[in-house]
C-alpha cells in the first residue's frame, strides 16, 4: 500500500493511543511519522486537515481536545525544522548567486573585446552565455599592418567549468609573441597550453583567422571548430568554411593546416559556435540550411544588425531558453 | 546545584525513556509546550544517532544555571566510530537521513547552544543547552 494511503490510519492510531494515557511512546511515534511525512512530501496543511477529521470522529472531552494538540505539535516540529533549513539554504543560495554574478562580470571584463574599425570591412559580433558565465570566447586583434585577427573558441560543456577554461585561452592568447599571427602557429601554441593545463575530459574547439585588408585574403585554421560559412556575393551562394584539425588539448604534437580565401567586395565570412547550429526547437535542431535562410533574410543589413536579428529570431524559436552559449561573428568586405 | 540523570541507549525503547526524562525536566523547569516539544525532539535525534550509528551510548539531562538563567542541558556520549568530518555533518542537507531538516543541524536549531567533539575510533560527545526565557 502506498504510504499516502496509510497516513490517516497511522495518525489515528497514534492519536487514540496518546489520548488514552498520554504516553511518551506515542509522541515518539509522532516524531517518526513527522519525518516520514516530510520524506514523502506531505504538506503541513494536509496534516491539519487530517487532524481535524480525526477530532470530529470522536466525542472529545475538553482534556483530550487539548491533549490531541501535543501530537500535532510533535509532528509540526519536523516541519518547522524543515522550514528553517529551507530558509538557511535560501540564504546560502542567494550568496552563491551573487558570487557567481561577480564572477560573471569579472569574466566579462577579462574576456572583453572591442570590435576594431578596419577600412573596407564591416564587422558584427554577438556572444550570449546560456547561463551566467560564457564558455564561448571570441577576440579581435588589429595589428600594426591593419590586419585583423579573429579568434573564436568553444569549450565542450557550459557554465562555470567551461568559463574557467576559457579564461586560460585568453591568457594564453595574450602571452603569444606579437609577431606571430599565423593561424596555424597560434593554434599550435594554444594546443600545447591546453594539453598541459586542462582536465583530459575537457575539450576546446577553436578557429583562428586573419583578414588582410591590403590583399583581401582571409587566412584561417581550425581546431575541430564548428565550420563557419563563406558567402560569395557574386554567386549569391554560401559554402562551408572547411577546415580539418584536431580539437585543442588532445595531442600536443598536432599540426594545423591553413586555408586561404579571396574575399571580393560584398563577400562575407561567418564564424559561429555550435550554440548557433545546435539551437534546438520543438521540431528538433535547426539545420545549417535554416541558418543560411536567416542570414539571407537579413543580408542587406549591416553585419551587426544581422547577428543581432539572427540571435533574436533563434532566441524566440527556442522559447527564450538558450541551451548552449551562442556566438556569431560576421565580417563583410564593403569596398 | 546540578541535578543529573542519565539513560543508557541500547535500543529504541531507551529513546522513549530519555525523551520522557527530558520532558519531565523541561516541565519542571517551566518550559512551555512548544519548547518542551523542541527539547524532546532534540533529545530524540541525539539518542537516535547513538542507536543508529554508535550502537550504544548514554544521554544525560541536566538542570543548568548560569548568570541567573535556568536551562536544560543535554549531554550525548558514545564510544562509537566517531565522525570524520564534523563540518560536513553540520551542513544542511547532508544528514544520512536525507536532508529533511533533521540530523545535527536540526538539533543545533532547536537548542540555544550546541557543541560537538569527536575522535575517530573513540567516540562522540555532543552538548546542547536550551535556556528558559
Amino acid at each position: 500500500m502506498d504510504f499516502r494511503d496509510t497516513i490517516e490510519s497511522k495518525y489515528r492510531d497514534i492519536m487514540n493511543n496518546y489520548l488514552n494515557d498520554q504516553n511518551e511512546q506515542s509522541l515518539y511515534q509522532a516524531q517518526k511519522l513527522s519525518r516520514k511525512l516530510i520524506e514523502h512530501h506531505i504538506v503541513p496543511e494536509e496534516i491539519i486537515s487530517l487532524h481535524k477529521t480525526i477530532m470530529l470522529e470522536n466525542e472529545l472531552t475538553r482534556k483530550s481536545f487539548s491533549d490531541s494538540f501535543d501530537i500535532l505539535l510533535e509532528v509540526m516540529i519536523g516541519y518547522g525544522l524543515s522550514y528553517r533549513e529551507h530558509q538557511s539554504l535560501r540564504t546560502e543560495q542567494l550568496a552563491l548567486k551573487s558570487e557567481i554574478e561577480v564572477a560573471a562580470s569579472m569574466q566579462q571584463t577579462l574576456l572583453g573585446t572591442t570590435v576594431p574599425k578596419i577600412d573596407g570591412l564591416d564587422i558584427g559580433a554577438i556572444s550570449v552565455p546560456a547561463r551566467q558565465m560564457n564558455g564561448d570566447y571570441h577576440h579581435f586583434i588589429k595589428d600594426e599592418n591593419q590586419c585583423l585577427g579573429i579568434a573564436i573558441a568553444d569549450v565542450i560543456g557550459k557554465g562555470i567549468p567551461a568559463a574557467l577554461s576559457m579564461s586560460m585561452i585568453k591568457y594564453a592568447m595574450d602571452s603569444l609573441p606579437e609577431n606571430r599571427h599565423n593561424p596555424s602557429a597560434i593554434l599550435e601554441s594554444l594546443n600545447r597550453v591546453v594539453e598541459q593545463n586542462v582536465d583530459p575530459s575537457m575539450f576546446i574547439t577553436m578557429c583562428y583567422g586573419v583578414y588582410n585588408p591590403w590583399n583581401h585574403k582571409f587566412l584561417y585554421a581550425s581546431a575541430g571548430h564548428e565550420p563557419g560559412f563563406f558567402y560569395s556575393s557574386e554567386n549569391q551562394t554560401f559554402q562551408d568554411l572547411d577546415g580539418k584539425g584536431l580539437l585543442l588539448g588532445i595531442d600536443k604534437k598536432t599540426k594545423y593546416k591553413e586555408y586561404e580565401l579571396n574575399v571580393l567586395q560584398g563577400d562575407m565570412i561567418i564564424l559561429l559556435s555550435d550554440g548557433v547550429t545546435e539551437c534546438r526547437t520543438k521540431e528538433g535542431f535547426i539545420e545549417r540550411e535554416n541558418l543560411i535562410g536567416y542570414i539571407e533574410k537579413n543580408i542587406h543589413l549591416h553585419p551587426q544588425e544581422i547577428v543581432a536579428n539572427i540571435y533574436k529570431d533563434l532566441e524566440r524559436l527556442q522559447e527564450f531558453e538558450l541551451r548552449d552559449d551562442f556566438t556569431l561573428i560576421i565580417l563583410k568586405r564593403t569596398e | 546545584m546540578e541535578l543529573q540523570s542519565c539513560v543508557k541507549i541500547l535500543n529504541e525503547w531507551d529513546i522513549v525513556a530519555v525523551r520522557q526524562l527530558g520532558r519531565n525536566v523541561a516541565k519542571e523547569l517551566g518550559f512551555g509546550t512548544v519548547d518542551q516539544a523542541r527539547i524532546t525532539t532534540a533529545i530524540s535525534e541525539l539518542a537516535r544517532n547513538i542507536f543508529l550509528y554508535a550502537g550504544q551510548g548514554e544521554v544525560c539531562i541536566l538542570k543548568e544555571q548560569q548568570n541567573g538563567k535556568n536551562g536544560l542541558k543535554i549531554i550525548a556520549k558514545d564510544n562509537g566510530p566517531g565522525i570524520a568530518d564534523i563540518r560536513r555533518v553540520m551542513e544542511d542537507g547532508y544528514t544520512t537521513s536525507g536532508g529533511l531538516g533533521a540530523g545535527l543541524p536540526g538539533v543545533k536549531r532547536l537548542m540555544d547552544e550546541f557543541d560537538i567533539q569527536s575522535k575517530l575510533q573513540e567516540g562522540t560527545e555532543i552538548i546542547a543547552v536550551k535556556w528558559l526565557r
